[in-house]
């Protein structure tokens, strides 16, 4: 599984193409969030945590497109296949680099909010983005399932945030519950369920996924 | 309230109209289902 | 079975549902708050659990269509996510149909209609991942995966957004919700209700899964042809 995954992320590093595009992307939706709102008003701070999140969303989506689009174009995917390996452990090496992917693109994005959203520089930080890591890993472990049935589909990568986005609404809500509580600097103790409801949906579809990828694979 | 009794007549008359409908399918079916047999039947005379 | 799928099935679906008409429109009292519009109600909470039942059926016949593999399930849970759509639109047609005058919105976030939205866009992703899947066995395991994934999902989702919606204030007046039927006319016109929509889902599925039978023995008939000549 780990060189699986050191080939993903070598692939990635080497030519740095989604890790830009999928920053590009982010920047971009924030920006056009910004302009959703008011500079001045009160909103702004409110909806500030739906931003970021929403940015995190289209960028991830972009970036988990994109994984496997590589394979399908050089049939790269009767390679691995063919390997002896146990499908489940292709997906979890699949969504291991996704993840590690979008965690790298978060470490670019969350500067820029903080920037852009007028945020201080708080410890809460560091709580913001482990929140970050749960969620991301929850459509890590989501996307990169259905992109590979996307991907060998007609309709390509058009497919994915429908198949996707209803199925990360709980993450959705949790990441943007608990990081504004944790904005407006309040404890992290306060916002434990959701923070639980995050961890148990990882698990769950960690676990889901690495059962039913086969499936989604078989030729 | 005599309102009432016309919705009850119009919902009804919706309803009767779905059915039919329900039932026309059903009976394409049927029909499709009897051409199945007898294509099958030609095959095997065939072979 | 045939017998009763081909004869009593239809026939007792018409009654029942002329029954269940006749008792909304006709007997049953209006509810004294909500006035007449609450005879909604009577639709509107039956298509929601038959729209729920049917994701239920689409999700254990793909765990079964990935077990076994037959095609059975496999049409199955596509009829059932095909009449379950169905369902679930008409709910959320017929909810702000009654929240408008009800409570003077068309649409709260309420979590049980904010579920059953979501679970109308994953039965939505459901049908266009079958139109957009190759032909064969491949697009129906996709549909599968999808089904499961949903299913599994679906009580997650409901829980994420009640936590959601009792954090905010309430905007407005959330629905008391449920069957806080009093009168024992009521508790019976609902119960007929749901009886007559139970029924229309069987009927409903039962029809459609034929036809896909029926697509499925012409396409083996068609290859069968092909290989003999």
């Amino acid at each position: 599984m780990f060189a699986l995954l050191r080939k993903d992320l070598q692939i990635e590093f080497r030519t740095k193409e989604t890790l830009a595009s999928l920053l590009l992307l982010g920047l971009l939706t924030l920006v056009v969030l910004s302009f959703a709102f008011d500079p001045t008003s009160e909103l702004r701070s409110e909806a500030a945590p739906g931003a970021l999140w929403v940015a995190v969303i289209f960028a991830g989506v972009l970036g988990l497109n994109r994984s496997f689009l590589a394979e399908r174009e050089n049939d790269c995917m009767q390679g691995i296949l063919l390997c002896p390996v146990d499908r489940g452990t292709i997906y979890l090496a699949k969504t291991a680099g996704n993840f590690v992917f979008m965690m790298v693109a978060q470490l670019f994005i969350v500067p820029i909010f903080i920037f852009f959203f007028n945020l201080a520089v708080t410890p809460a930080l560091g709580a913001v983005f482990l929140t970050l890591a749960l969620g991301v890993l929850g459509f890590a472990a989501i996307g990169t399932l259905f992109a590979a049935i996307s991907v060998r589909t007609r309709a390509r990568e058009v497919l994915l945030p429908l198949l996707m986005l209803p199925l990360v609404v709980p993450i959705f809500i949790a990441g943007v519950r608990i990081t504004g509580h944790l904005l407006a600097g309040k404890p992290l103790a306060e916002v434990a369920p959701w923070m639980n409801l995050m961890v148990g949906f990882d698990a769950i579809f960690l676990i889901v996924g690495w059962l039913v990828f086969e499936y989604a694979v078989e030729e | 309230m005599a309102n009432l009794s016309y919705l009850f007549a119009a919902y009804t008359a919706v309803w009767v109209l779905l059915f039919l409908y329900i039932l026309g399918l059903s009976r394409r079916n049927r029909s499709l289902e009897k051409e199945i047999e007898e294509l099958r039947e030609l095959l095997r005379r065939k072979t | 079975m045939r017998r009763f799928a081909d004869t009593i099935l239809p026939a007792a679906t018409f009654v029942v549902m002329v029954a269940a008409l006749y008792m909304v429109f006709v007997y049953v009292p209006s509810d004294r708050e909500q006035g007449i519009i609450q005879r909604v109600f009577y639709f509107h909470v039956p298509l929601a659990i038959m729209g729920f039942v049917a994701f239920g059926t689409v999700a254990v016949a793909s765990i079964l269509f990935l077990w076994r593999g037959t095609r059975v399930w496999d049409r199955l849970a596509h009829s059932a996510a095909e009449v379950g759509m169905v369902f679930c639109s008409l709910v959320l047609i017929t909810g702000p149909i009654w929240a408008r005058p009800a409570w003077g919105t068309w649409w709260t976030w309420d979590a049980r209609l904010t579920t059953t939205l979501i679970l109308w866009l994953i039965y939505a992703a459901y049908l266009m991942l079958r139109s957009v899947s190759g032909p064969g066995d491949q697009g129906a395991r996709y549909a599968a995966v999808l089904g499961i994934v949903g299913a599994v999902d679906i009580p997650i989702i409901n829980r994420s957004v009640y936590w959601w919606r009792t954090i905010h204030p309430a905007v407005l007046v959330t629905r008391t919700g449920g069957t806080g039927l009093s009168d024992p006319r009521m508790q019976a016109t609902f119960g007929i209700c749901f009886l007559a929509f139970f029924l229309l889902f069987l009927l409903l599925l039962k029809v459609r899964n034929e036809s896909f039978r029926l697509r499925d023995a012409l396409d083996e008939l068609h290859q069968q042809a092909l290989t003999s000549s």
